[in-house]
């Protein structure tokens, strides 16, 4: 009896939960459903609801999943385009929502308030979509690129196309890395260095790309302008369509939606840092590099982005590959849950600074820390 | 022979063969087709077929 014979085929038992991503980017409509069906006005905040309460006490109730694929089973699961079609089916969900808020924005005489709860619950959807933007953007087929780049649309934030594989991938977990918070350093201080520094440095990638191409900055396939051109015209025909009165339900989900990947940026290599090689190159990014979280509810939600420590080390694995690695550092809740802490900078430094010690054995030399703690550590400057 | 440069198309690295890759024991002067099929960038960890020649 040969080997090959005896192996029995490994089924993987998330495969139809990753569907979870697509029905979730409708969650608005079904929040517009509730306030008509109960007539209270509370719904319009559905999607906050659903995110900041009950997705944060699911993770702690169904806990984590520990268990990899294994390995044997990762190139068929890497061909499988099931799991492609799964992230797809997302960014028309993505759309339907933005369109239906725009309309109900633009018709319904809504309070202040209820205005402000349907744009941030179609905020918090196109910024859930930046993940399935980023899920596309690290593919090199033109498809899934374009696709990236019209998920990102709805929040302006087409240089993350660029910006991600190019620049943060490239400085992850170093002092030079924007998108890489550090020790020390509140949400509020990290946001709009995060929001500058990723969008120089994409300016600076596409520059010089488009300089190597010997063609002028200023042309269609510079990639941070063609897709930052489709929010303009996006945003353009949803205000021809539905009046003035929807610019502001565009601006305020825009940047409720992008501040909602920053402070998922922030989560995700807090402290951590890379060592310096003698060659001046930092060495390779490691698993150990990015906080990982195993909680299964928000990580279906989130095509797997949470099992952050493999994707780092790994960028080129599909999010169904992805695994649990047993040295890496662990979030102690999924990333709706550590988002609140985000959001109270005292919460957070009182859960995570300890972890950042304990992971490095007290060593913050070894840390990304913040520069005025930097120097009174006497660690060198970063070049 | 001239030595020659190689861009990932995921992130941009360079490999040039005249300095090659120290830090993962590839030692300079290392020609393309002698670096292993098992070495991945060491930026963003793609493999050597995300690699293009670059007109230098």
């Amino acid at each position: 009896m040969s080997a090959v014979m005896t192996t029995t085929r490994w089924h993987d038992p998330k495969r139809y939960l990753w569907l979870l991503g697509v029905p979730v980017m409708l969650l608005p409509m079904l929040g517009g459903w509730l306030v008509d069906a109960t007539g209270l006005s509370l719904f319009w905040w559905f999607m906050p609801l659903i995110v900041y309460l009950v997705v944060p006490v699911a993770d702690l109730l169904v806990g984590e999943d520990r268990n990899n694929p294994p390995e044997s089973a990762v190139a068929d699961l890497e061909k499988d385009r099931y799991y492609r079609w799964a992230v797809y089916a997302a960014v028309p969900m993505e759309y339907a929502t933005l369109i239906w808020g725009a309309w109900v924005a633009g018709t319904e005489s809504l309070a202040w308030w209820e205005y402000l709860g349907l744009a941030i619950s179609v905020g918090m959807v196109t910024g859930i979509s930046i993940a399935v933007a980023h899920e596309l953007g690290h593919k090199t087929d033109p498809f899934e690129q374009w696709l990236a780049k019209i998920a990102l649309a709805p929040t302006g934030y087409g240089h993350f196309y660029t910006e991600h594989n190019r620049g943060h991938h490239v400085r992850v977990a170093t002092p030079e890395d924007p998108a890489s918070s550090r020790y020390g350093e509140s949400f509020y201080a990290f946001l709009p260095r995060t929001i500058a520094g990723a969008m120089r440095s994409a300016w600076k990638i596409e520059k010089a790309r488009m300089q190597r191409r010997g063609l002028p900055t200023w042309h269609w396939r510079n990639d941070a302008l063609n897709a930052w051109a489709m929010t303009p015209i996006l945003f353009g025909a949803l205000i021809a369509a539905f009046g003035w009165i929807v610019l502001p339900y565009l601006l305020i989900q825009a940047v409720y939606g992008f501040s909602l990947l920053e402070v998922v940026n922030y989560l995700e290599h807090y402290g951590l840092c890379r060592k310096k090689l003698p060659s001046g190159r930092y060495e390779r990014c490691q698993p150990t590099h990015s906080w990982n979280s195993n909680h299964v509810f928000s990580n279906v939600l989130l095509y797997g982005l949470e099992r952050h420590s493999d994707h780092h080390a790994n960028p080129l694995r599909g999010y169904e590959a992805l695994r649990h690695f047993e040295d890496s550092p662990q979030l102690p809740n999924g990333y709706a849950g550590m988002i609140l802490l985000a959001y109270c900078p005292p919460l957070w430094f009182a859960v995570m600074n300890r972890k950042v010690r304990a992971h490095y054995g007290g060593d913050l030399t070894k840390a990304n820390v913040v520069p005025r703690l930097r120097a009174k550590l006497g660690a060198p400057t970063p070049a | 022979m001239q030595y020659k440069k190689w861009r990932c198309l995921i992130c941009d690295y360079v490999y040039d063969e005249e300095l090659g890759a120290p830090d993962d024991g590839i030692p300079p002067g290392t020609r393309w087709e002698d670096v292993p099929d098992s070495w991945t960038c060491p930026d963003c960890g793609a493999s050597k077929d995300d690699f293009q020649m670059e007109e230098i």
